[in-house]
């Protein structure tokens, strides 16, 4: 039953190593972000990225986790997750089966024109697209899979990376849940 | 209704006999409400020893014990006795008072963070906005407190909150999203379970805290007769089985038995019954259970793989999953015989660690202590310990003869918890005799809790193995520092005796094994509290035991 379309990641596929995503519908009410990364850090887990936002349902939010970990860890993470009260659902979505995103904004050193049409050539290739350009500088929006903002951040290293913010990756599972 | 009058009612409602606690500043109004409620309160001394009371209260009720507290210091001297409950999964209902609503955040006077403080040592914590919520807030304290997994839960209520008038709706049921505890075992894990187990030749059952708080007392006898398979306990599991059982060997671990600690690295397959692989009862996590499956019931899935990775992992209520699992293995085997070499291993065992392991050459030692205070005391006696040396002497020279009767700060090691706890146990069960296990240093922290036995009219025994040492401390200074001792001597100070007498207790010195029985006699006939003074040798040391980083297999028998 569930339909698939091709990713739209870019450049890059999926990320390196033992990456997992973790996917959490919590309670929308104070504390609970708190409850929720307490736990990481009671019980030593390295979170790599960590987004939280409303859903479509109004009294529900959802986690996105990612971890660079083993297997068993990650499953450990999730018992412990579920045994949070405020925690609905939680689970680890299938990479391969997963749609997923991460936004930068990145603002750069660009005093030359010819610096300022090269950032612009690299953000058309990259899909990213020109949020502000001032005298010296000039911000850019990438979205894709880290991987993808990692290549990205790379080939512009060298203009002088001033600001860099990355939201963390947002994901859902492709199809319909049951 | 005001929100204290409607916490009051919904503690009656959740049948509340007893609290536990001492009033202050942002909790005025919660006790204003007490005055004429159907609920007897108990005024402690020091706040950390209201949850323990609550604590050792629910361990014989199996029920949530409740503690109240105001907010800032008096919260704060809750979290040991929280923390100490949460280690070793005892329902406890904490109820403080918080400076009012709009006061939070501006650090007003006596104002912590206590939900902040709590949440890692609580199974939740609750801060009711508006009176309205009371009702449903402690319906859902009481639930999440006594089901799953036992644990604490607090309820911080403001005072405004406290004293604010509503509309009260008390719900009869409850349902909270999130929180679904598995109670029943999956049959096909089960029937795994029971494959291993008539595959293996030297199976053995571990059995820890989890089958004393489901009670699975007569289904792990029933598991253990029907299958003649040893039984050793985790600590905290003992006397989930009686101690004096012909396939009893009592606790494994730091300082189990030798016997226990050897046959279970001896065994091919474990049945882990409601533990949950602490560092204390297993030693190295790489090296316990190799070459060995591993069974593993618990009621908490988070338990499983945690610690150690297991064949086959049965969650749900153990009392359950222990009967289907009766169920299942009686219909595949009859009863099997009382001899056979797995159980002649068993008694060689005994037979080798008894005349291996000697007793300190003293007339009064810790073991002959014990085994007396065993004799003269009912089966049915309930038994706390405080930490330390006294502990782990009574984990191997006291037997726990009718199951569930027995308990001590496993999870936490939290000195002080003894007497305390035993005060709340003897408030569950006033028509029993009930002991603490002490060493000086640990009763010292909470020793002021006798004005409670003694006003309270609930009379216990501390029976005192005094080495005016942190005893557990300075054997582990002699073992492992060059005896370079270091802030473990008490100097004699102060007089046990004295101060029982000085809170209208009973105190007795007891410096010969003559001494002592008289002593037990008398303070079981007393009605009121009685401090047994039994100086010992600060040298005996607590034998065997496994140093800490290391393995069972690596047991240091005697000194």
């Amino acid at each position: 039953m569930a339909t698939t379309t091709t990713p739209q990641t870019g450049t890059a596929g999926q990320p390196k190593g033992n990456w997992y995503i973790v996917s959490a519908l919590v309670e929308n009410k104070p504390g609970v972000l708190f409850r929720v990364t307490n736990l990481f850090r009671a019980r030593n887990f390295n979170i790599e990225s960590i987004t939280v936002g409303s859903t479509e349902q109004q009294d529900l939010s959802r986690m996105t986790i990612t971890t660079n970990s083993d297997e068993k860890t990650v499953e450990q993470l999730i018992k412990q997750l579920r045994k949070l009260i405020d925690v609905v659902e939680v689970k680890m979505l299938d990479i391969d089966n997963t749609v997923y995103r991460e936004l930068a904004l990145i603002k750069m050193k660009a005093v030359e024109p010819s610096t300022r049409s090269e950032i612009i050539n690299y953000a058309t290739i990259f899909r990213g697209n020109i949020l502000d350009i001032g005298k010296e500088n000039i911000t850019v929006e990438i979205t894709g899979s880290p991987d993808k903002i990692d290549a990205f951040k790379n080939l512009v290293e060298h203009y002088g990376i001033s600001q860099l913010a990355r939201t963390g990756v947002l994901a859902l599972q492709r199809g319909l849940d049951n | 209704m005001s929100g204290a009058k409607a916490l009051i009612s919904a503690l009656e409602k959740e049948g509340v006999e007893v609290i536990f606690g001492l009033p202050g500043g942002a909790n005025l109004p919660i006790y204003d409400a007490l005055v004429g409620a159907n609920v007897r309160h108990i005024l402690v001394r020091h706040e950390q020893s209201a949850s323990h009371m609550a604590d050792g209260y629910a361990r014989i009720k199996r029920k949530a014990g409740v503690c109240f507290a105001t907010s800032g210091p008096g919260a704060t001297n809750l979290v040991t006795g929280i923390a100490t409950a949460y280690a070793d999964s005892s329902p406890v209902v904490a109820v403080t008072g918080q400076v009012p609503l709009n006061m939070i955040g501006k650090d007003a006077f006596q104002e912590t963070d206590i939900i902040g403080v709590a949440n890692p040592c609580t199974k939740y914590a609750f801060q009711p906005r508006s009176p309205a919520e009371i009702p449903e807030t402690v319906k859902k304290a009481f639930y999440i407190a006594e089901s799953g997994r036992p644990g604490p839960v607090l309820v911080d209520i403001p005072k405004d909150v406290q004293t604010a008038e509503a509309e009260m709706k008390f719900p009869d049921l409850i349902k909270v999203r999130g929180y679904n505890p598995s109670t029943e075992a999956d049959l096909s894990e089960v029937g795994r379970a029971v494959e291993l187990i008539l595959k293996a030749e030297k199976p053995i059952i571990m059995a820890g805290g989890g089958v004393i708080l489901s009670g699975a007392f007569a289904e792990l006898q029933a598991l253990a007769e029907l299958l003649m398979v040893p039984v050793v306990t985790t600590f905290k599991g003992k006397g989930a089985f009686p101690e004096n059982h012909p396939l009893a060997m009592g606790p494994i671990g730091m300082h189990g038995h030798a016997e226990a600690n050897k046959i279970i690295i001896e065994a091919d397959c474990i049945l882990a019954i409601g533990a949950r692989f602490s560092d204390r009862s297993v030693g190295r996590f790489d090296e316990f259970g190799k070459g060995m499956s591993i069974i593993h019931m618990d009621i908490d899935p988070a338990e499983i793989g945690k610690n150690k990775s297991v064949d086959v992992a049965i969650v749900g209520d153990v009392k359950s999953s222990l009967k289907t699992l009766v169920k299942l293995l009686s219909k595949k085997i009859p009863k099997r015989a009382s001899e056979s070499p797995w159980l002649r291993r068993r008694k060689e065992l005994i037979q080798y660690f008894s005349e291996t392991i000697k007793d300190y050459p003293r007339d009064i030692t810790a073991k002959k202590s014990l085994k007396k205070l065993r004799e003269l005391l009912p089966a049915k006696g309930i038994v706390t310990t405080e930490v330390g040396q006294c502990q782990m002497w009574a984990s191997l020279h006291f037997d726990v003869i009718a199951p569930g009767t027995f308990f001590s700060s496993t999870g936490l090691g939290t000195m002080g918890f003894g007497f305390p706890a035993s005060i709340g146990a003897k408030a569950a069960a006033p028509n029993v005799p009930v002991v603490d296990i002490a060493g000086d240093g640990s009763f010292n922290m909470t020793e002021n809790s006798l004005a409670v036995s003694v006003l309270d009219k609930l009379p216990v025994i501390v029976f005192l193995m005094n080495n005016y040492m942190l005893g557990m401390v300075a054997q582990w200074q002699r073992t492992f520092y060059g005896r370079r001792y270091s802030g473990v001597h008490q100097h004699n100070c102060p007089d046990y005796v004295k101060i029982a007498e000085a809170y209208g207790a009973q105190g007795i010195r007891a410096q010969s094994m003559t001494e002592l029985e008289k002593a037990i006699k008398s303070a079981l006939k007393s009605d009121v509290a009685t401090v047994i003074d039994i100086p010992i040798d600060p040298d005996e040391d607590v034998y065997p035991f496994v140093a800490p980083g290391t393995g069972l297999k690596d047991m240091i028998v005697g000194g």
